[in-house]
């Protein structure tokens, strides 16, 4: 299962642009929060980074086809473990997303099922002896992830559900599919879409109308979007530098530490630091895409093109919600927001990705 | 790219598993490539919404994020107080408390909890709301002035973010007013700026929410009584907490006001006043300084102090005796017989008549063809007669010969027919009919038996008390005529109207007025021990004599005007008792208690001022710290019971 992989081999541009966005965040993350009651949370994230560092280094020690003939077993094990978090999860912010271990460390299952699924999806794809997906194969693969997707609704969260969609549509999409199905899923979805909106939570429900018109409601559930954008806005072009963005220090910016960090860090860091940002984030996800271009086999492309949907969906989301032109969903920034578990999960991926790449002149 | 064969795959020569698993990666390269130009896209459509809000219109944020941040609460200047002459307070301030909504966080279903919290009337609170719809976001409503414990204790527990951060406490000043409407017209009262004000660009200098004059003083000396608003600009929190000062901007108060009114006397033309319909000015003719004014009914101006209740508005705007006309100087009457002496002087001046001239009264006398009453038959009368016994027949000759046009001239001499400029708004000007007035405002011709009605004060001559008192007490002094005013400050400032009356002409229409008073004439309940009173008494009919024998609801008007002392008047009083039916002698006594109560005044400071320069006293003094000035004493004079009288 070890198979040596020469220290060279590893990504190291990589782990430097991984660990710049990190500490961008964790500054980030010191600013937003300092003489708050969060105001430990940039050294607790260090912390996180450290060990996230380690778990992508083991992943990358670990070649990925041994995770994928035990993919089954992971994702039961991952179905047990969503169940549970809706019987005895923790709950917070109106919602029940962790389990409770010892040490005070509270896990988010639903982000660490997100590599499960990974491996599940090219595990799958790649075992298929056709050129192009069948229809009894599409919706056995759906199936599978709807399981979780809708155990994670149900706590709710419907915005980690909905990250599981692109690692699906992007093996999909490779995979190939007749241009038939693709209408069909259209179809399907124009559907479900109006279906499923109805079915929402209220406050759901309130989060996509007031997305659409912000001002209606501008001291309910427009106000994120509102004062995200204000915080954006005013940061201009050079910002308000660390630590002196009103909007982000007097707190008129929602959780500005985990969700709406971009929002904080646009407000202090102005359109250059954004677009910094950005361009590293650009250069992270073009080095998975190479990563799947350089790939082995089908499944280390697979796997490597679920890590890179996966980041791609996440920043459109988040950064796309900061900037007012994505609904509020509540998810994280990969590497700059603070969380163990979104850090940890990030970087298991990224190990994912690493493993890939460092087999790469296997045969 | 065209996908590799399936059967190409190498998969059969491996385990299965790991055959399925190791084939060809590059199958999907032009869907990689897809990917990438997807990822560019969708990082071009995000850095495009940076530079939206960022490159392109980074100032509207700005602005917003610095209206969140910085907030501006007012802070009221203290209005100036409202001083009697000899310094006392009438008018006071206190600091209340009122709770503001501020609009940029104000959720429409807080409403119900928050009225029924602070006990006000939901429908209205919204109605509130919605009338300030159009204004901009960051104007504040003050929803409820001079809040009491329980609402603070409300207001206090529940102004967190999760309950109703809208409500914001803020410190306001309250005015205090007399009680039982004592001076109420001419202090006037405060409010809200109304909408229309705000609208006019006389008011452009105030701004939405501030109390200002509206009435009487407070109106004329808004400006110097308001005072400059103060402000403290701090940052806050999303939670209204305050971060940091900025900068507060003290207040200025405003200045107090004295003025001439001596409240001890105003009390008592107050109560002599009672609840009968009318007004009784008090001045000195002397300086024109007003030492009461009083007007009935009244009302109670603290029902304004901020924001006066609609159902108080209405009781007061349909209330059939007006209570907000200022009848001092906005009632317009025929002054009847209290204008006499006017036409008296007028005849004399213009060489009409002397003292010598004498008419015969057989109970009316007959001009161009009518018969015009008076009221008794006075046989052959003098000037002096005439006066004192108010002979009608007497003035329609006196009149007659002078002619309306000396009758007009003289009546505008004495101020009458024109604004006196006392320092308060809306004053009627009354009218001194002549044959000028009658074309410029009916087109019409002036008839010759027009002048007989005006002679005796009817006809379309109308005065206010007001007018009259500044009249006759500028003949009492001889021929000068201050301009009233109720400012302490304007005592001396303003030039008074002068006309060169002859003294002998003067001495023989006061004669005739302290006839009235002290020889058995009309006005003999004026009359008081010791002190010379001039008076005259006028009953003017406000309507036709058969009109007012058809509606005995319409009565005439009693008016009286006296003077004292007789040579060197301090003070004039004139008397108007609306409705009143009886003689105008029935008006006598409430002036006399006026006069009475300023005489015995001027003893008593007279007698203390001895006591003071005495050695013992002097000891006294020194000894102990000087006392605030004592209360008033009450009245010197029981008001008097008109129905008393017999």
């Amino acid at each position: 299962m070890f198979q040596s992989a020469n220290r060279r081999d590893f990504d190291w541009a990589m782990l430097a642009i991984i660990l710049l966005i990190c500490g961008l965040g964790v500054v980030q993350i010191f600013s937003a929060t300092h003489g708050t009651i969060w105001q430990g949370s940039w050294w607790k994230q260090i912390l996180y980074v450290g060990a996230g560092v380690l778990l992508m280094w083991i992943m990358t020690q670990v070649d990925y086809h041994a995770m994928m003939q035990r993919v089954y077993p992971m994702y039961i094990a991952s179905v047990v473990l969503l169940v549970l978090v809706l019987v005895i999860g923790k709950r917070a912010f109106g919602s029940t997303r962790w389990i409770s271990l010892p040490a005070g460390i509270h896990l988010q299952v639903s982000e660490f099922a997100k590599i499960v699924i990974i491996l599940l999806v090219a595990r799958f794809l790649t075992e298929l002896r056709t050129d192009v997906l069948e229809l009894r194969d599409l919706l056995k693969l759906g199936g599978m992830i709807l399981v979780p997707m809708a155990l994670i609704a149900k706590e709710p969260d419907l915005g980690t559900s909905l990250t599981y969609i692109p690692i699906l549509a992007v093996g999909v999409f490779l995979a190939g599919v007749p241009w038939k199905y693709w209408l069909a899923i259209g179809i399907i979805g124009l559907i479900v879409v109006p279906i499923g909106f109805l079915n929402l939570q209220p406050y759901q429900k309130n989060r996509i109308v007031s997305f659409l018109d912000p001002e209606r409601d501008p001291q309910g559930t427009g106000y994120q979007l509102i004062q995200s954008k204000i915080a954006v806005g005013s940061g201009g072009t050079w910002g308000k530098g660390v630590t002196k963005g009103s909007q982000t220090q007097l707190r008129f910016l929602p959780v500005p530490h985990t969700d709406f960090i971009f929002s904080a860090f646009a407000e202090e860091h102005g359109f250059i630091g954004v677009i910094f940002v950005l361009i590293l984030y650009f250069i992270l996800l073009m080095q998975i895409v190479q990563d799947a271009q350089t790939a082995p086999d089908r499944a280390g492309m697979y796997i490597c093109m679920g890590v890179g949907a996966l980041l791609l969906f996440h920043i459109l989301v988040n950064v796309g919600m900061v900037v007012g032109r994505m609904p509020v969903t509540g998810i994280p920034l990969p590497l700059m927001s603070y969380g163990g578990s979104s850090i940890w999960s990030m970087f298991l991926m990224l190990g994912l990705a690493n493993s890939v790449r460092v087999r790469r002149f296997v045969n | 790219m065209p996908y590799p064969p399936v059967e190409n795959q190498p998969e059969q020569q491996s385990p299965p598993q790991k055959i399925h698993l190791r084939d060809d990666p590059t199958f999907a390269s032009a869907k990689l490539a897809a990917f990438q130009y997807i990822a560019v896209a969708i990082f071009l459509f995000l850095v495009s919404g940076f530079w939206e809000l960022q490159i392109k219109s980074p100032e509207i944020y700005n602005e917003r994020a610095e209206r969140n941040r910085i907030k501006a609460l007012p802070i009221a200047a203290p209005r100036g107080k409202i001083l009697d002459r000899d310094g006392r307070v009438i008018v006071d301030s206190h600091s209340t408390w009122e709770l503001i909504l501020s609009r940029e966080n104000l959720k429409q279903e807080h409403l119900h909890e928050i009225a029924d919290g602070l006990h006000l009337d939901y429908d209205d609170l919204v109605k509130k709301v919605t009338r300030f719809r159009n204004r901009p976001k960051y104007e504040p409503i003050v929803i409820k002035e001079d809040l009491t414990p329980s609402d603070l204790a409300f207001v206090d527990s529940h102004r967190d973010p999760e309950t109703f951060p809208e409500m914001e406490v803020i410190e306001s000043q309250h005015r205090l007013y007399p009680q039982n409407g004592i001076l109420a017209h001419a202090i006037g009262y405060t409010g809200e700026i109304s909408e229309s004000e705000l609208d006019n660009p006389d008011y452009a200098k105030y701004n939405q929410g501030q109390i200002i004059g509206k009435f009487g003083i407070e109106k004329e000396y808004n400006d110097s009584l308001m005072g400059i608003d103060g402000e403290r600009q701090s940052v806050v929190d999303n939670l209204g907490k305050e971060r940091e000062v900025l900068g507060i901007k003290d207040a200025i108060p405003g200045k107090n006001l004295q003025l001439t009114v001596d409240l001890d006397l105003q009390v008592v033309a107050e109560l002599a006043l009672g609840d009968r319909r009318g007004a009784v000015v008090a001045l000195d003719p002397n300086t024109g300084e007003i030492l009461a004014m009083a007007s009935h009914p009244t009302f109670d101006p603290n029902k304004f102090a901020v924001r006066i209740k609609s159902a108080d508005w209405k009781e007061l705007t349909n209330d059939p005796g007006n209570p907000l006309l200022n009848r001092a100087i906005q009632a317009q009457w025929a002054p009847g017989s209290t204008f006499k002496p006017v036409t008296a002087l007028a005849g004399l001046e213009s060489g009409a008549i002397d003292e010598n001239t004498t008419f015969n009264c057989p109970g009316g006398a007959s001009f161009y063809g009518h018969f015009y009453a008076c009221w008794g038959k006075h046989g052959s009368v003098s000037l002096h007669k005439g006066i004192t016994q108010s002979c009608d027949s007497y003035f329609y000759n006196v009149g007659n010969k002078a002619g309306i046009d000396n009758l007009a001239f003289y009546s505008h001499q004495v101020g009458f027919g024109a604004r006196s400029g006392i320092d308060l708004p809306n004053e009627a000007p009354g009218v001194v009919p002549s044959p000028e007035w009658k074309l410029r405002n009916f087109r019409q011709k002036w008839f010759a038996g027009e002048t007989i009605s005006v002679s005796i004060g009817q006809g379309a001559t109308t005065v206010t008390p007001l007018q009259l008192a500044r009249a006759i007490g500028g003949i009492g002094v001889g021929g000068v005529w201050q301009v009233p005013h109720l400012a302490k400050s304007l005592t001396g400032k303003e030039k008074p109207h002068e006309w060169a009356l002859s003294p002998d002409n003067v001495h023989r229409v006061v004669y005739g007025m302290f006839g009235v008073v002290n020889e058995g004439g009309t006005g003999v309940r004026a009359k008081l021990p010791g002190i010379d009173v001039c008076g005259k008494t006028g009953s003017a009919q406000v309507a036709s004599a058969a009109y007012e024998r058809l509606h005995p609801n319409v009565k005439d008007n009693a008016w009286f005007v006296a003077f004292a002392p007789c040579y060197k008047p301090e003070i004039v009083v004139s008397v108007l008792w609306e409705n009143c039916g009886l003689h105008g002698q029935f008006a006598a006594p409430i002036a006399r208690d006026v006069m009475v109560s300023y005489f015995n005044k001027k003893e008593r400071l007279a007698e203390s001022a001895k006591i003071k320069q005495s050695p013992a006293s002097t000891f006294a003094a020194a000894i102990t710290p000087p006392a605030p000035k004592p209360e008033p004493p009450p009245p010197a004079v029981k008001p008097v019971d008109p129905d008393a009288i017999p």
